[in-house]
């Protein structure tokens, strides 16, 4: 191995790599730009979207309730919701967003009420429709104004304290840190866009440097040089490297500082609690999710590479490595489940075991032994996968493919 | 000096089994001479070329090359040899100076030699006024010299040239016409193929006709001209070619 040798190749690699428009818009203005629109626009849409639902006053419909006009006195009294006259198609409605909802009062409900009967009012409503769910919500909680009220009276008659249904109470307290209460919220979403980006920052100039070199017909000249195989592959493969990180710390600062400005934005508005979001990461955890994501970089620069070399065009390629993206992808996504945990054998398979510890070290839990096994095993894998990319890059009928 | 020595290569195809491109050819090529490989599309040229310059590995035999083994020193061969062909293309987004100047690193240069070599060959070729220029944006004639500057920059006491002046203008073509001749004259070894006879008749001073990876014949023009009883070079070839393409056929 000539450092030298590898760090001319290098250096030509960057500058050529510089030059390239396609470059600037992949690594550095996509993730630049992207995030801060995509976010502050997805936060901003959410913002006004559930604002705009609970500034509504939803309609709503009484079926029956003829016999009962103590509960639809106590509704139509609700200045929070407006009832409206019933019609035969309130299931029509509802669907076509006419009204918001509907409520049904079983018949003779007053007078099980008098009697102490249990009776049951239903309220229908479009399940994922938003204002729906808002006027669903705005009906129950005034049913359950009017039943503890009226239990407030039956108490009062036969002298009795309201303790009596009530005998204690309960209050959360939050004792997590605030990068804690972040990290739980979008934690999981920093490790998986790392381990995404990673790749995808790697992509283009994994086909650039193989497969493009083959169609441009360089690849012959390069090959007529003293430069050894070994030396140009490294070389080849360190810019790869640099180009995964590149863009992996440009998305996650970009998405950092997006996060940090939204959060700033909205806990100075009302809409913090509504849009239900929390803004604080700790750098601590953020710097050690890419330590950790430092090995997958080599492992997928080095795959990357050596699957794109055997193409002999750019378009090749990328049909070779577009299914690659799955492979990355579901992993990752499947770390960010509920309910997927880190166990051992688990911290073995390579791309999902990285996520999945991201996701704790983002909530400030270090698990040590984990890690280190983690960290180890994915070098390993990306040892393996230099080591063939190496062999890839001596085989000739890989690179002179006809 | 080259000497090929049973230099032999197989492919393997899924479709035809082995392939024999190159089967048991030795020659030897002299300092301030021009050995001329001739032959059709697929007789093992490029093959033979691409082993000697050691961007293909022998499947049988070697070749030494000024000296070092292409299968024991191939990169020790490949700072001796400059190798120039129609299939050698330039890194479009550097220029013809950062081009010729990373060959020239990658060849163990240092930086003083580097600039002096450069500013040479840049005077001698003619392209100062274009050695800042982005390769993507240089004339057909203009890539050619650059390239040529490539294969110089090291100064190789080996010239390779495989097809050199194929698919070329007629003007780009006698740059690297002369070029060829330039390397002799500089004591170089120099060897090439090509299809265009009166290259060969104009440049060579041996000729090897190679033909289904084999070597067929092999001697100077006038010898070749006086043993087949023919002057027009292309008959020659015919002649040499003939009972063997029509056995095949």
């Amino acid at each position: 191995m000539n450092l030298n040798a590898i760090g001319v190749v290098y250096r030509k690699e960057l500058t050529e790599w510089l030059r390239d428009r396609r470059t600037l818009i992949s690594t550095v203005l996509v993730p630049l730009l992207a995030f801060p629109i995509l976010i502050s626009g997805m936060i901003s849409l959410s913002a006004v979207l559930i604002g705009g639902a609970k500034k509504e006053i939803p309609k709503v419909m009484i079926i029956h309730g003829e016999d009962s006009p103590a509960v639809v006195a106590a509704l139509s009294a609700n200045k929070e919701i407006e009832v409206v006259p019933y019609a035969a198609n309130w299931m029509d409605q509802i669907s076509e967003k006419q009204i918001r909802a509907a409520v049904e009062i079983p018949e003779g409900f007053q007078a099980s009420l008098d009697k102490g009967t249990p009776q049951t009012i239903q309220i229908h409503y479009y399940e994922g429709e938003l204002k729906s769910e808002f006027g669903a919500e705005h009906v129950e909680k005034s049913l359950k104004a009017y039943r503890d009220d009226l239990v407030k009276k039956r108490l009062e008659a036969k002298n009795l304290p309201d303790s009596l249904i009530a005998p204690f109470d309960t209050k959360q307290h939050n004792v997590a840190p605030p990068e804690k209460v972040g990290g739980a919220s979008i934690g999981s979403m920093i490790g998986y866009m790392v381990i995404i980006l990673s790749m995808t920052g790697a992509i283009y100039p994994a086909i650039d440097l193989t497969a493009g070199e083959k169609e441009r017909g360089t690849m012959e000249t390069i090959l007529s040089s003293p430069v050894s195989r070994l030396d140009l592959v490294l070389g080849k493969f360190l810019l790869v490297f640099s180009a995964s990180l590149t863009t992996a710390i440009l998305s996650v600062t970009s998405m950092g500082l997006s996060f940090a400005y939204m959060g700033h934005a909205l806990s100075n508005s009302a809409n913090t609690s509504a849009a239900g979001i929390h803004m604080n990461l700790g750098l601590t955890s953020v710097i050690a999710v890419f330590l950790m994501a430092l090995p997958l970089s080599v492992l997928f620069s080095a795959v990357l590479m050596t699957v794109a070399l055997f193409a002999k065009t750019y378009k090749e390629a990328q049909s070779y490595l577009t299914p690659m993206t799955f492979i990355v992808v579901i992993p990752a996504v499947a770390s960010v489940l509920p309910g997927v945990e880190l166990n051992p054998k688990l911290a073995l398979i390579p791309i999902l075991n990285t996520s999945l510890i991201c996701k704790e070290i983002i909530t400030g839990t270090y698990h040590w032994n984990s890690i280190a096994v983690i960290f180890a095993s994915t070098c390993v894998y990306a040892a393996v996968a230099i080591f063939i990319a190496v062999k890839t890059f001596q085989r000739e009928s890989v690179l002179f493919r006809s | 000096m080259i000497e090929a020595r049973s230099l032999s290569k197989r492919f393997q195809d899924k479709k035809r089994g082995e392939i024999r491109a190159v089967d048991n050819v030795s020659f030897t090529c002299q300092p301030g001479k021009i050995y001329g490989l001739l032959g059709a599309n697929g007789a093992g040229k490029t093959t033979t070329l691409r082993m000697l310059a050691t961007i293909l590995e022998p499947t049988d035999g070697t070749a030494i090359v000024n000296g070092f083994d292409v299968v024991e020193h191939p990169e020790k061969v490949r700072a001796n040899v400059g190798f120039l062909s129609t299939a050698t293309a330039l890194y479009p987004r550097l220029t013809a100076q950062e081009m010729v100047e990373y060959f020239g690193r990658l060849n163990g240069l240092d930086e003083p030699t580097l600039k002096k070599r450069i500013d040479d060959i840049f005077q001698r070729l003619n392209m100062n006024d274009f050695r800042d220029r982005r390769c993507d944006k240089l004339s057909t004639g203009q890539k050619q010299k650059t390239s040529i500057a490539r294969t110089l920059v090291h100064d190789p006491p080996v010239m390779i040239f495989d097809e050199p002046t194929t698919g070329l203008d007629v003007m780009t073509a006698r740059t690297i016409i002369g070029f060829i001749a330039d390397c002799r004259d500089r004591g170089k070894t120099v060897i090439f193929s090509t299809h265009i006879m009166s290259e060969v008749e104009r440049l060579c001073d041996h000729i090897g006709i190679i033909h289904a990876g084999k070597l067929l014949a092999e001697a100077t023009l006038t010898e070749l001209r006086s043993q087949y009883n023919e002057h027009n070079l292309e008959e020659i070839i015919v002649k040499v070619v003939g009972p063997l393409a029509n056995a095949e056929a």
